[in-house]
């Protein structure tokens, strides 16, 4: 089971500008790197992350070989009202983690 | 170590290492072996019974006649106790166990005190950090006592004191034990390193913490 943290206030006034931080477990493995017998190693990779607000799509980034492992994303959404956020990250080989989070908005 | 890197080593929640952390802490509570016990069933709450314990390792095995580190310490709790089979070096799950158990002494100065029976052991690992090795014939304090501060290969040479292992390396993208940065420097003098847990390792950790001492613990940190 891929691992996920994903950190974002609990609470915020509405129209506030929060800052979501997320951060997923994977390898990252570019696909260009060899063993030591000189076989490449497949890509591995984690190739995209979303999050809906309340099943809006609120944010979408597209992962490339270049990225470190263990990616950290930090972003930005305005809280519009109370609801749930959903976090995918899908990737190669059929990698897939999810994580929600619950805002309250006063 | 550069501003972005403390920022990452500071962030507790989203740092790199907490991946590993949150693995720590649930071994911690996992039942292992035929003694079906946890690490929380004898020691309780990890945050308690586990505070300033990594800044007193390597400390003296039970036998007396050998330094352990405190992953070598977990694999006794492990094999006699726990009566499960020890954790490899180096793997994924001894790193969690470790940097959770190291962190409960973030913040806390290294507590190393040499005694007669350590004695010994120290002056091994004196001589072994002042010993040039490798077909560049290099010793540890030529870099780290007499040119810290200076640049290698474009990288500020530190002064190698062993604050915070097991530590996040960029370079590795992963975490990683003393021993794993001691092969490093090692490979690079070109001297043949030695196999993971032997006694030549864990006398020159032990040297780097006394040598260390007072300086707070950061683990797990994040370094370049």
């Amino acid at each position: 089971m891929a691992r996920v943290v994903v950190n974002l206030p609990g609470q915020a006034r509405r129209g506030e500008v929060i800052e979501i931080r997320t951060l997923a477990g994977h390898d990252m493995e570019t696909g260009f790197r060899r063993t030591q017998l000189g076989e490449l190693i497949p890509r591995n990779i984690i190739t995209r992350f979303t999050c809906s607000y309340n099943g809006v799509e609120v944010f979408r980034a597209d992962l490339h070989p270049a990225i470190a492992a263990n990616p950290l994303i930090t972003f930005t959404t305005v809280a519009t009202e109370s609801g749930t956020l959903e976090f995918r990250w899908t990737g190669d080989n059929g990698f897939s983690a999810t994580h929600t989070a619950t805002l309250t908005v006063v | 170590m550069g501003r972005e890197t403390r920022a990452m080593q500071d962030d507790e929640t989203t740092g790199p290492a907490a991946l590993w952390l949150l693995d720590g802490e649930a071994l911690w509570g996992r039942k292992a072996g035929a003694a079906g016990k946890s690490c929380a069933d004898c020691h309780g709450e990890a945050a308690k019974s586990m505070k300033g314990v990594a800044a007193r390792f390597p400390v003296l095995g039970s036998s007396r006649d050998k330094l352990i580190n405190l992953d070598q310490r977990i694999n006794v709790c492990r094999v006699e106790l726990q009566k499960a089979p020890a954790l490899q070096l180096e793997s994924r799950e001894m790193l969690s166990l470790s940097a959770y158990v190291g962190r409960q002494s973030r913040g806390m100065p290294i507590d190393i005190h040499v005694n007669d029976r350590t004695q010994p052991f120290l002056d091994a690992g004196r001589a072994a950090f002042n010993r040039r090795q490798g077909q560049l014939n290099l010793a540890c304090a030529q870099c780290h006592d007499r040119n810290w501060g200076k640049s290698l290969a474009g990288n500020p040479i530190p002064q190698a004191h062993p604050t915070g292992y097991p530590i996040y390396r960029l370079e590795w993208q992963g975490l990683g034990s003393l021993q794993r940065r001691l092969r490093n420097c090692m490979i690079g003098v070109r001297a043949e390193p030695y196999a993971y847990g032997a006694p030549e390792y864990v006398e020159l950790e032990f040297y780097l913490m006394w040598r260390a001492r007072g300086m707070k613990m950061e683990t797990p940190a994040v370094r370049p």
